[in-house]
């Protein structure tokens, strides 16, 4: 049995009869990394040692017939957003180069509690900002489709780091659709949980009202399993839900029928690509074939999420990243700091780290979000764009009194060149289209693929269910799961 | 009454204050570290006061409860909904580069607090409370000039603790008035049990805004620029700072005639050693705080039945204590201020005291004279003082029955506290038995017999030729009543005559 | 919609951001770009609309005043770019 062909259900369930031992799953990812990911680059830090470790201790607790975790011997790799005490944790950011957090993310700590073996920390955009990857300091991700071309972001690392078979599931960060763009451009299945259902401690802060952790996997049944352990209410994240989990896998079986889908005609429009646009229509095909109606719906204000999105995510971003000034950790500036440009050698020693430690997307968004928060402007800006966020969950909200669920693309192309929209940092915000408006509203949201283009790109199918819809997003999505073949697709790279 | 507002002044001295209190909890406002003063730097941080990426805070419940308790206690209104707000600034002592406050919908605001002056120097004066808000301290940048590094030191142990910001309206008329506020504002946070207020040790700190109101010609009124006073590290160099600063001003404004509106508002800091304000060096950029929600946090609500509930526990205040001790025991309002002055619980102490000893007045005395005195002397609270109000007032008891004089029950009472033993053992003894009425009557016919010249003083009309008689009394029985013995011995001379 | 360089520079100031003549100039072509992208929003007519800061309608959040562990200091400070082994270090905050 190859461990790194099987679903974590499977693995896990190996692990646990002792078909497979959670040493030879561990050794099987590294192997897979050290053979892929110099030209994939989806991990910024493996931790051979410490994976291997874990996976020595899942064994021996079996081997002293100790109770195993639910992710006992799963291979996972996390984002590197997320926490870790004993890896790096950089967001990719030169700013953070190095940095080693004195504590885990509640959700590092959740999977370790799990008996998961965390393989290492997947490359993002940095600071979780970007469409693409390409804003990496550490280098772009290559698509394991086609390595000319981008995975998607900011968690492109934890998607691609899937597609190519390297770990079984993944942690991904989702603020305005990074978790399913990248699982739709690189055939995987990714999941945004409702804002709430998984703590955000130990999750390196982008735009706070909008992150969300979530899973990645090639299966729905994958997603539900891992949510099972990182979902939660934590004490210590003042925005957790406190609301029992359910148990996911096991609320699968259930049919499809009655469930009504709602299909947003605006979504097809100008800007779709004609394949992605044929992959979509035969999705909603499948769910019906699975038993689910489909009815037109409106979300009128949808056109306006991503003008709101860049205002609010920046805005907070700016304050967030606020703490990267060079003086309780990350980057300080090698330069005198002497200069008479400045007020003073402190304020010269921030402008510089920060320059220095920050890529271009990051400085943007830090400029804009100042901007927009600045006496005279937060009106105009902030604030309209909170009034506009009422009205976009305004829209989910009647939507959500028709349907149960909203179907559609996750993003309007396959996967594009790497390069392509690098030079234009407005397409790639236009890029997030489809994603943004699941986390204005709060709510929950999967991708998965249907399909793929003539080139053997990979497709994604979007849903979206009002908060803490998990169990149904997730039912339909394995219900469409076992109805076609799509995720069972696996790129040629080796 | 005199009006402190100088009336001779040719001028409205106008001042607002905006004092920062730290709240008594056991912890911080968002996260588990203590809140304790003097540790050594740095030993009371975690990942959320250090604002380490990926950490998130949560409300503290004690420290949002000791808020209200101490608005309400202000006569604030309370809001039935609050959130809190990222105030956005770049300093070395603020990790997270924002501080979690209060902006547009603070927790309380229009409440009201009197200054009073005891002494009585100027009628009390209401002061309006624009708002009290809840919010997170900052840590400490220390500048070590002998050093020379050209660095500062950062110590984030104070990052985090509970913040209460209370502003007050500029209703305050002269510096006396400010500082006399300033001590009712701290003894009722005190009293509260909100904050120990210790302004050496930073949990109260005090910033005054300050200018003048001058009557021109034609009924116009010159305003003068307002200016923000910092630095002052004690309720006296607060009165000290504005009593310079309102003079500062009115020369300046004799000299340049300048006006509120034409400068922006100033800055000065307080040096307590040249008794002087100086300007701060002026920033550059204006500050740009981008308020905006705080989006790790929820907002809070109470119902009005809770809002209720805070202002039916309230304690008594200070003010209503002082009141109450001047008409149930009938002292001073002085002697009620010093009293209340010391604490509630000394107050107890002295209450005890005056229902045993039945008079408010006596036990007064005492408290002032050889309670305060001994607690001064040894920098102790009345908790820890050693003689219990029952055992003071014993010694009282005694000397209210005549078995020895005041001065004696002082040598007692001193000695109580000395030893920790009851007044019954140091009685005892000190030999101190009552004389009884046999014994008396044979000293003061000893007396009597024995002075013939004073007898013959007493009886030519001088009665107080008497008092040669009582020292000679003491000298014989130290424990004689020296009253009884005046008595006596005028009553055993006219019965001779 | 269109930020001038001075609004520009006004704003890198104000969030700390050291930028080269060639980045205030590309910063401003870019930003003035997406502002006027995100002024799509005022065709809206939102006077009526509260604002909706947050996703989550709840509230009352607290946690116990119970201490816990603090960090040793030597792990607090350990991240610092300059530190003396007790404190984090910068350049001269001038006394105000």
């Amino acid at each position: 049995m190859q461990p790194t062909e099987l679903s974590a259900v499977e693995l896990v369930a190996a692990v646990a009869n002792g078909d497979l031992t959670a040493v030879a799953c561990t050794q099987a990812a590294l192997d897979r990394i050290a053979a892929l990911d110099a030209g994939t680059n989806a991990f910024l830090h493996v931790d051979r040692d410490g994976a291997l470790a874990a996976a020595e201790a899942v064994d021996a607790k079996r081997a002293a017939g100790q109770p195993l975790g639910p992710l006992a011997g799963l291979p996972v790799g996390v984002k590197d957003a997320l926490c870790t005490r004993d890896m790096p944790t950089t967001c990719a950011s030169r700013m953070l180069e190095g940095y080693r957090p004195p504590y885990d993310a509640d959700t590092v700590a959740r999977l370790r509690a799990a008996d998961a073996v965390i393989i290492g920390k997947t490359n993002m955009d940095e600071f979780a900002m970007g469409a693409s990857n390409e804003n990496s300091a550490f280098g772009p991700v290559r698509n394991p489709w086609d390595p000319t071309r981008a995975t998607g972001g900011s968690s492109g690392g934890s998607a691609a780091c899937v597609a190519a078979s390297m770990v079984t599931a993944s942690i991904g960060s989702d603020t305005g659709g990074s978790i399913r763009q990248p699982a739709g451009l690189c055939g995987v299945t990714g999941l945004k949980p409702t804002y709430g259902r998984v703590s955000r401690r130990g999750l390196v802060a982008f735009a706070s009202s909008l992150d969300q952790i979530g899973p990645m996997g090639h299966s729905a049944a994958d997603c539900g399993l891992v949510l099972e352990t990182i979902a939660g209410h934590d004490p210590l994240d003042s925005t957790s839900l406190n609301e029992a989990v359910p148990a996911y896998t096991q609320l699968l079986e259930e049919p499809l029928a009655g469930v009504r889908i709602g299909r947003v005609p605006a979504h097809f429009g100008d800007g779709l690509d004609p394949e992605v646009a044929a992959a979509v229509e035969e999705g909603f095909r499948v769910l019906e074939a699975a038993g689910a109606t489909i009815h037109d719906i409106d979300l009128p204000h949808a056109k306006y999420g991503v003008a709101t999105y860049y205002l609010i995510a920046p805005c907070e971003a700016s304050s967030n990243l606020a703490r990267y000034d060079g003086v309780h950790y990350g980057h300080r500036t090698k330069e005198p700091c002497r200069s008479d440009a400045f007020d003073s050698p402190l304020v010269e020693m921030y402008c510089r780290s920060r320059a220095e430690g920050f890529g271009p997307e990051v400085k943007r968004r830090v400029m804009l979000g100042t901007y927009a928060l600045s006496a005279g402007y937060y009106d105009a800006y902030y604030k309209r764009a909170l009034q506009v966020r009422r009205l976009i969950r305004q829209d989910y909200q009647e939507a959500f009194s028709k349907v149960d669920l909203i179907g559609g693309p996750v993003s309007a192309t396959p996967a594009f060149p790497l390069g392509e929209k690098t030079d234009d940092p407005l397409a790639m915000y236009l890029l997030d289209l489809y994603t943004v408006t699941t986390n204005l509203a709060g709510v929950c949201g999967i991708s998965f693929p249907c399909g793929f283009t003539g080139s053997g790109l990979p497709v994604g199918y979007q849903l979206q269910g009002p908060a803490l819809a998990e169990p149904l997003l997730l039912r339909a999505a394995d219900r469409f799961q076992r109805l076609t073949e799509w995720h069972r697709r696996r790129p040629t790279t080796a | 009454m005199p009006d402190t507002t100088d009336t001779a002044a040719p001028y409205q001295t106008i001042i607002g204050l905006e004092v920062h209190v730290q709240l008594l909890t056991k912890t911080k406002l968002f996260c588990s570290c203590e809140n304790r003063f003097g540790a050594a730097p740095n030993t009371l941080t975690c990942p959320v006061c250090l604002g380490l990426p990926g950490s998130l805070p949560v409300m503290n419940r004690e420290a949002f409860r000791l808020a209200v308790r101490a608005a309400t206690a202000l006569n604030c209104t309370i809001a039935e909904f609050t959130k809190w707000d990222r105030k956005n600034y770049f300093y070395p002592d603020l990790p997270k580069g924002y501080q979690i406050s209060q902006f547009d919908l603070p927790f309380s605001e229009h409440g009201q607090l009197e200054a009073i002056d005891p002494k009585g120097a100027f009628p009390p004066r209401m002061v309006r409370i624009l708002r009290v808000h809840l919010e997170e301290d900052a840590g400490k940048s220390m500048h070590d000039e002998a050093a020379g590094t050209g660095d500062s030191r950062i110590d984030l142990n104070r990052t985090g603790t509970p913040l209460l910001e209370i502003v007050s309206q500029p209703d305050l008329r002269s510096a006396a008035e400010a500082r006399c506020w300033l001590n009712e504002l701290r003894l009722l946070l005190v009293y509260l049990g909100v904050s120990d207020c210790n302004m050496q040790e930073g949990s109260l700190r005090v910033d005054a805004n300050v200018n003048l109101h001058i009557p021109c010609d034609g009924g116009r009124v010159a305003k003068t620029p307002i200016v923000e006073i910092k630095n002052m590290n004690s309720f006296r160099s607060v009165e000290r700072a504005l009593t310079y600063e309102v003079a500062r001003q009115y020369e300046e404004w004799q000299a340049t005639g300048k006006e509120l509106g034409s400068a922006p508002k100033q800055t000065r800091g307080w040096d307590d050693a040249a008794g002087i304000t100086r300007g701060q060096r002026h920033k550059e950029e204006s500050s740009d705080y981008r308020y905006f929600p705080e989006p790790d946090l929820v907002p809070v609500t109470l119902t009005a039945d809770q809002i209720d509930e805070v202002r039916r526990g309230m304690p008594e205040s200070p003010r209503a204590l002082r009141q109450r001790l001047e008409e149930t025991w009938q002292i001073s309002a002085y002697d009620a201020d010093v009293l209340v002055g010391q604490g509630r619980a000394l107050v107890n102490y002295f209450e005890t005291l005056a229902r045993l000893v039945e008079d408010g007045k006596v036990a007064s005395n005492w408290m002032q004279q050889d309670v305060l005195r001994t607690l001064n002397e040894r920098g102790i609270a009345i908790a820890d003082f050693p003689v219990a109000a029952e055992g003071l007032a014993t010694v009282i008891g005694r000397v209210k029955k005549g078995d020895f004089d005041t001065s004696r029950g002082r040598e007692i009472f001193a000695e109580m506290i000395n030893s920790g033993r009851s007044a019954d053992d140091v009685i005892s003894e000190m030999g101190i038995a009552a004389v009884g009425d046999d014994e008396l009557m044979t000293l003061c016919r000893e007396l009597v017999e024995g002075n013939p010249k004073i007898v013959a003083d007493v009886q030519g009309g001088k009665e107080q030729a008497a008092a040669g008689l009582i020292g000679q009394a003491k000298k014989k029985n130290p424990n004689v009543n020296p009253g009884k013995v005046r008595a006596l011995c005028l009553e055993i001379i006219r019965g001779m005559s | 919609m269109s930020l001038s360089r001075d609004d520009v520079s006004k704003v890198a100031a104000l969030a700390r951001l050291a930028l080269s003549e060639d980045e205030l100039e590309q910063m401003t072509r870019e930003l003035s770009k997406i502002v006027g992208f995100v002024s799509l929003l005022a065709e809206l007519d939102t006077s009526a609309i509260e604002p909706l800061a947050h996703p989550l309608g709840t509230t009352n959040v607290f946690r116990e005043d119970v201490p816990a562990a603090s960090l040793p200091v030597e792990l607090a400070i350990a991240t610092a770019p300059k530190q003396d082994g007790e404190c984090f270090l910068v350049p001269a905050v001038l006394g105000d």
